[in-house]
This record gives structure tokens, sequence and C-alpha cells, in this order.
């Protein structure tokens, strides 16, 4: 086992890259390695050079080199393959979403797939762990031709996948949910329940969580429980060869993220292939060892991840050359906006219990104002009390001076308070609905008389919205939900623009969408904002929100801690304003909160 | 390799027939059991035999246009067949003020019903199979209270509604059709139509969206109370009396069967008027067939079922993609 040998001979010489190349069971000293790091202290500063990604990538092949030096190249091909797939191809009705991928999966390696959204990897996926069946190709598991007829055939074969949403029973104890269906038993069939606690806890601890697992799994964050998700999905099925991980860091924080690394660093030294997807660049450097790249369908590149530097992956995934992307930035941002004078937004003293504590903030028009703070710092619970979708203890917020009445969504709506969600998929779209119905949900009354719907109205809008916004789909009456995220995210800008608003909150607006999309969804509030709109806008992703906002509002535990103007408004004043407002408890210095919230910041 | 199952790719095919079958196996059902019945049923070509059974579906198709909005907004309603009874027990106790009145208070009645529901469900949050199951058996209590025993009806406006006929077509089955016509002009072209299925669909999004949800559900439950009122006048006048004991007495089970037939998925979202009036009629013409075979009225029941497991199955099978 020479994949399992490895880990602790690269320990040392990673360095900077430490939480990359967590080595054994306990993340704590993943964590250590990562605050010892000298490259960290200032995570901000590495991040603001102009090669920031190519350093990135230097850290990590310093890694890279140190194990190609003991295996050499041609030792990592050598890992053997445990699954893999040639000419893989998969129809659906109007759509061909794999055209002859080869995609191989070693043991003892993490293999990132990545392309932008209709890329394809969300079926491939599909494909590897049973839940579509190819039309055409060849899957090998374990040198053998093979064929999952269902995701549990797949799981009980030794493929194992965790996904964004998790798929456990919110009400149940954490031990039952992880022992579902194979308790321990006493004789006589009855649950011995201390067998099982004791079982869990042990079980959990190998995944750095440390819980009563007693209590019900719904009162662990998202974070803990993805990871009883990836413990009983690799316990239930005997032996795990595979483990798939499908952008398992999208609701996370950022010391989830390092507990989760940790554990991908361990399932690398069992010799288990992981399958790994994100949106995240920083993760996949961090983690990765492969990469294959698909785009509409096709296999790009796949190679090892070392010697690929960030702007290459960028333009291997966007289909672009290299000079244009370094052109255009990493977002399409401009970030200065002309602001008016008075406020169209102001709210005061928004406050309630456990979530708000006596939030104000203005935005101006023209003016685009970034919430920052880390998950779960009151920025989304902001954004919602201010749309009018959360009742306040206090507060008022008015728009253009006029009071709003709040707790109210349509009051909201009508005094101009456009909300894009951060949960897109089932609080934004209308999935069984059309493209054209979505749009014209919110402004239905307004293209109506007397409650009769005007179809000729609605077409206009529908029209207008669908070649400014340039989204992609079939035909208007195609279904929301079969589009991509980033199309389905300018449905939903398309239906507040149908609204007129004056001022739009965005929370989290390109999260889980394509690179292209992104940059197009950037663009586009860049140049809303120029029409005059007031914009707040949510985002994890550092770079976006310092790129994209002329100001920002700094939250902490539900409340306002800071705020960043003019030449302030920078990664590192941000990181800094974050860290200094972490807990003294667990953050000796700024650095490690700092690097954390770079870890789960970018997109 | 013993732990992996080794499996053709499923034809594409099948998930087309499987598409096809929910959207059209309802209309496919109803040819074919016409086609079966004037080969092998003596005397089924005849208007009187067409004009019994329209009459006889009537009612159902009634219900079931209110019991399709329940379900397209992701909510079902329990209560019809009691709201029946509570029609018929008005229309007894105001018929003395003549037919119009009775039937306004009889509208009234409904609607006060559906009040209730959609009120419970809408700003309670009591979930729809509850609130529905609660004035189910309410609503008949309350019918058999007003009127504790079966009552003749005889007015001669009731009995022309009930037995008359405009250009060989039935009263009964034209107010039927003209119903089924509004409810689908409703779902189709209205804002309340549009976003009735987008709060089935997906409630939260419905609400971000700035949609009047609760008043939107509120009128589903107080349109699906009266549509049940005025099936319950009908059938009154059709019967000539007033029975609150057994009146609509599963007429919720027959609604939802016609529903789900019809192709409209239980999950909200959708609502087909065509189908639900052509499961309607497939149920209807389904018992007529085997009772003119001399069948037992169980084996109505048994072929019922089997016609709902299959318009299940074609919906799930759709949706499992």
């Amino acid at each position: 086992m020479a994949a399992a040998n490895e880990p602790p001979e690269r320990h040392g010489p990673d360095g900077p890259g430490g939480p990359a190349r967590p080595a054994g069971p306990p993340p704590a000293d993943a964590r250590d390695v990562r605050d010892g790091g000298p490259g960290d202290a200032v995570p901000g500063a590495r991040d603001r050079e102009a090669d920031d990604g190519v350093r990135i990538g230097k850290d990590v092949r310093i890694g890279k080199d140190g194990r190609a030096g003991e295996d050499g190249r041609d030792g990592a091909e050598q890992r053997p393959a445990v699954l893999s797939v040639r000419g893989l191809t998969k129809r659906f009705p109007g759509v061909l979403a794999l055209d002859g991928v080869d995609f191989t999966a070693r043991a003892g390696e993490v293999h990132a797939l990545v392309g932008e959204n209709g890329a394809g990897k969300s079926t491939l996926i599909k494909v590897l762990t049973g839940v579509y069946r190819p039309d055409e190709g060849e899957l090998s598991y374990r040198g053998e031709p093979a064929s999952f007829a269902t995701p549990l055939a797949a799981q009980q074969a030794g493929i194992s996948t965790i996904y964004q949403e998790v798929n456990l029973i919110p009400l149940m104890s954490v031990a039952r949910n992880l022992l579902l269906g194979r308790e321990p038993r006493r004789r006589g069939g009855l649950i011995d329940f201390g067998r099982m606690h004791r079982e869990s806890e042990r079980m959990l601890l190998d995944y750095g969580v440390r819980v009563d697992v007693r209590r019900p799994l719904a009162e662990l964050g998202v974070g803990a429980q993805q990871m009883v998700a990836l413990a009983r999905a690799v316990s239930a099925a005997g032996r795990t060869d595979v483990v798939v991980m499908d952008e398992p860091t999208s609701s996370l924080e950022p010391r989830e993220v390092e507990t989760l690394f940790g554990v991908i660093g361990r399932l690398r030294a069992d010799g288990v292939a992981v399958v790994y997807v994100s949106h995240r660049l920083d993760e996949l450097y961090a983690v990765c060892d492969a990469v294959t790249v698909l785009r509409d369908g096709r296999l790009v590149h796949t190679g090892p991840l070392a010697g690929l530097d960030r702007l290459r992956l960028v333009s291997l995934m966007l289909g672009r050359e290299m000079g244009e992307v370094r052109a255009e930035g990493l977002t399409k941002f401009t970030g200065d906006h002309g602001t008016g004078e008075e406020p169209v937004l102001r709210a005061e003293g928004l406050t309630r219990r456990h979530e708000l504590h006596d939030v104000s903030l203005e935005v101006r028009p023209g003016e685009v104002v970034g919430l920052g703070g880390l998950l779960g710092s009151g920025r989304t619970e902001t954004a919602k009390a201010i749309a009018g979708a959360l009742p306040l203890g206090a507060g008022r917020v008015t728009v253009a001076g006029a009071p709003v009445r709040t707790g109210s969504t349509p009051a909201a709506i009508r005094a101009g308070i456009s909300l894009l969600p951060e949960d897109r998929k089932s609080e934004g779209i209308v999935p069984g609905l059309s493209v054209r119905e979505n749009i014209a949900l919110a402004a239905l009354p307004r293209m109506s008389r007397y409650g009769l719907v005007s179809e000729a109205r609605i077409d206009a809008v529908v029209e207008t919205f669908v070649s400014r916004l340039r989204i992609k789909a079939a035909s208007p009456h195609q279904k929301v939900g079969e589009l991509s995220g980033g199309n389905q995210q300018k449905v939903l800008l398309a239906r507040w623009l149908a609204m007129q608003p004056k001022v739009l909150l965005l929370d989290e607006p390109t999260r889980g969408i394509d690179v292209g999309a992104k940059a197009e969804v950037q663009k586009l509030v860049d140049e809303l904002a120029e029409d005059g709109l007031g914009v707040l806008l949510i985002s994890s992703d550092v770079e976006e929100l310092i790129e994209g906002s002329d100001r920002v509002v700094v939250l902490r535990d539900g409340a306002v801690v800071g705020e960043l103007t003019g030449d302030d408004v920078t990664e590192d004043r941000l990181m800094e304003a974050i860290a200094a407002a972490a807990e003294p408890g667990t953050a000796p210095a700024p650095a490690p909160g700092a690097a954390g919230a770079k870890a789960a910041g970018h997109g | 390799m013993a732990d992996l199952t080794l499996r053709r790719a499923l034809p594409a095919d099948r998930e087309r027939v499987l598409r096809w079958l929910q959207e059209y196996g309802v209309y496919l059902g109803v040819a074919l059991l016409l086609l079966v019945n004037i080969a092998f049923t003596p005397h089924f070509l005849s208007a009187e035999n067409f004009r019994t059974q329209a009459v006889q579906v009537a009612p159902v198709v009634i219900v079931a246009l209110g019991m399709a909005l329940a379900i397209g907004s992701e909510g079902v309603d329990l209560s019809v067949g009691s709201v029946m009874a509570l029609s018929t027990s008005l229309v007894a106790l105001y018929m003395g003020y003549g037919p119009w009145i009775a039937l306004i208070v009889a509208v009234v009645g409904g609607a006060a019903v559906g009040l209730v529901n959609g009120s419970l469900i809408a700003f309670i949050g009591v979930q729809p199979i509850v609130a529905t199951l609660a004035l189910m058996v309410g609503a008949r209590g309350l019918a058999l209270v007003l009127l504790p025993q079966l009552e003749d009806i005889r007015d001669p406006g009731m009995a022309t509604l009930g037995s008359g006929e405009f250009a060989g077509v039935p009263y009964v089955v034209l107010i039927a059709a003209a119903l089924a016509l509004v409810v689908a002009f409703v779902v189709r072209r209205t804002t309340f139509g549009r976003q009735l299925l987008a709060i089935g669909d997906s409630r939260p999004a419905a609400k971000l969206a700035g949609l009047p949800v609760r008043r939107v559900l509120i009128v589903v439950y107080v349109v699906c109370g009266v549509l049940a009122a005025v099936a319950g006048f009908l059938a009154t006048a059709r019967l000539s009396a007033s029975d609150p004991t057994s009146l609509g007495n599963l007429m919720e089970l027959s609604a939802i069967t016609a529903v789900v037939v019809g192709g409209t998925p239980l999950t909200g979202g959708r609502v087909r008027i065509g189908g639900t009036v052509a499961g309607a009629v497939l149920i209807q013409l389904l018992t007529a067939t085997l009772i003119k075979h001399d069948l037992e009225p169980s084996w109505t029941q048994i072929a019922q079922a089997v016609v709902i497991i299959l318009a299940v199955y074609a919906a799930r099978e759709r949706g499992k993609r």
C-alpha cells in the first residue's frame, strides 16, 4: 500500500500547503499545521498579489513534487484504476449530456471534476453512482466491466456519495441516523442503545465530529450533518473504494471545511479514490491530485493538477484563451459607481431574537453595498428582514424616504425591494413552471387586467429579458427546473427586473453557478447599479464582494461590527474586520480565522 | 461481482411511452371502453344510455373540478361529500323561499365550510388532509342536525332542473360542462390560476415572490366548497329528495380518483381540467360496463382500484427519471 504510506512523508515538505495534506485522522493536526505555516500569517497579502493563482499553485506543487520524487510521475500513473469509464455517452430528450467521455478514478487519489454548469459533471457522477444508466460506453469497476442498476447497488459495491443536500432523517438522533437499518441488537431483537451510542461516537470521532449522538440530527450544523452522512455511507458499504463528493463545501463553515479536508486526507491515505466536485479553485488546489475538465458534455482535459496553473484551468473550463481571461480579470465587476446622495434604502435597528441585533445600514442609488461576514453572521437574515420575509422584533425600513411595513413580502415588493434568495432551488425558482411563467410570476398582477392575464404583455417582457440577460433555454416554455444554475439565476433576476425595483438584495447571486454565468451575472449587477439601482450584495466569495462593492458592511453574530469605505474596501481590510470580529477564544491570531474565511470564500 | 446487478440500459422509449400515458392515457382509456361497449354491450349506442351516463357523472365532475384545484395547490379537500350533504339539508330547509334562495343559501353554506378549511390551512398551517377531515366529519354532522331524516322535495322548478333538458342534453350535464369550461379558463388565463400553480409547485418560492399565498389558498377551498354545494343542489333536484345521510358518501374519493386518473400529480403545481373530466367519465364507464355485464358491484371497486394504481404508476415512473 504505497498510497497509505505517503501522507506522513509528504507532511513535512508541504509547509504552507499543510491543510491540503492532513496526514492522520485527527483534523486538529491539520489545523495546527496551517496555523504554524508561515505563509498563512497574512493570507490576504498573498491573495492581493497579481500572480495569486500561480503562487498558490506553486505552494501546492512543492508538495506534489515531493511525492513525485518518491513515486515518480509514472508511479502516479501506475496507481490502480478503481473506477473508470470509456466513451461514456448519455442523452436526454433534446440534450446530449455526455459525449464520449473518459474518466478514471485511481486508488489513493483525489480527483477533481470541474466544468461550467451544463458541462456534464452531475450527469457523469450520476452514471458513476448508479442513478443514471449510460446510453453508450463502458463502465469498469475494480478492473471488471460493471453496471449499477440502482444507487443502492453502487453503494453496496463500495461507491459512496455525499451531496450538497444531506439525505438523512432530521428528527432522529445522530446515532440512529448513523446506524439506521443495522442497529446493534440485544438478544430478542431489541436495539442495544448503549452500544449504538458508543459505536457511533467512535465512528464520528474519526471524522472530527464530537457531538452528543443522542441529540436529534437537526440540531447539528450542516457540516456536521454532512460528516454524519459521509460516515454513514462509508461504514454502510463495509468496504469503500470510491467516495464521490458533489460540492461538499458549499454550505460549510471554514472550520468545517478543514475538518472535511482532514477526512479527505485520511480517505486518500486509506487508498480510497475520491472524486471531488467543486466550483472553488482554492479548494481544488488544496486537496486534489488530478483534475478532469468537462465542457459541453465533452472531455477537455485530464491529468495531474500540479503544474496546471489557475488561469489555464479557468480557461480550459471556459473554453476561452488565456489572454482574454486575464484581461477580464477574475470577476466582472468594475467596482466604482457614481452614487446619489439620498439613500434609496435605509434599514434602522433591525432586531430579531437570536438572529439580528440592531442592524442598520443604508444603500444609495447606484451604489453596491457589500454585506461581509462569515456564514451565520446574519447576512441572509438581514436581507430577508429587509425584504419582509422575516418578522422583526424591532426595526424600521424605508425606501426612498417612505416607510415600508416590515414582515410583509408583498409590502416590501410594492415599495420596490427585490430579493434574490440564497437558496435558489427551493426559495427562488418554481421548478415545474416554464421560464416564461417564472419570469412573469411576481409581476403577474401588473400584466393583468381584472385578474385576466395578458399573454401579449408577458411575451413582451419575457422576450426583453431573455435577450437582455442572455438566458439560454430551448424555448420560453421549457421548465426552469431543467436549466443550468446560472440560467436559473438569470430567470430570477429577470423576474425581479420586471418589477422595476429600486433596491436589489442579492444573496449569494453567483453561488453554485459556472464561471461563465458568474461573470455574466456580475456584469449585470454592475450595469444595474449604473442604471441607478441600489444593490445590497451578499457573497461568501471575498474577491467578488470586494471587487463588486463600493462599501462593505461587516456583520458578526447578527450585529454590525464594521464598515469599509473608499480605499479600505480591500480583501485585507475585510479579513481584518472579520478576523477582529472573531471570538477571541477561538482565534489566537488573526491568521486562522482569516485563512479559514478565504478557504471557504472562493467560489 | 456478485454484488453488482448487471442490467441493460433502460430504453428511452419506455420513458416516452410512460410520459404519453400520463398525459393522454385517460383519453385512451375512455376511447377503449367506448369501443369495447359498442362492440359487446347491447343497447349501448343509444341516446338514452348516453344521457343516463352523463347525468350520473355530472355531480362527480363538478366536485372533481374543485378537487383538482385543491390538489394543484398541493392540498386535498376531504370535506366535499359532507358539503354536498350540508347543501341538500339547506336546500330542503329553504325550499319554501323558492329554488333560487335555496341555491344561494346552499352555496353560502359550502363557501363557509371552504372558508374554515382554507383559514385552517392558510393561517394556522394545519395540513390540508387533517383540516378537511375535521370538516368532513363536522359538516355531515351539521347536515344531519339540520335535517334528521329524508325529505321529499316537491318543487316544479327543481323537477325541471333535475330531469329537463335542452336540445337533448340534460340541464345537469350542461351545467357541469359550463363549470368545467369556466374552471379551465380560470386556471389558464387568470392571475389566480397562475399563482395557484406556482404555490402548488413551490410554496417558499411563491411566498418570496410576494404572491398572496394565503388569499389564494383560501379561495381554492372556498371554490371547492361552492362547487360541492352546487353538486349537492343538482343531486337534490335530480332525486327530488333531500337525504343528508347518504348523499355525497365517498364522493371525496370519487373526486380524487377522477383527478388522479386524469393525470394531475398529487405533488401539486399542475391542474388538468380536461383530464379530470375524462377521469370521471372513465370511472363512470368502467362501472357501467361491469354492471351491464352482470358483474357484482364489488368487481367495480376492484376495477377502479386497478385503474388508480395504473394512473399512479405512470405518474411515478415518470417522476423517477
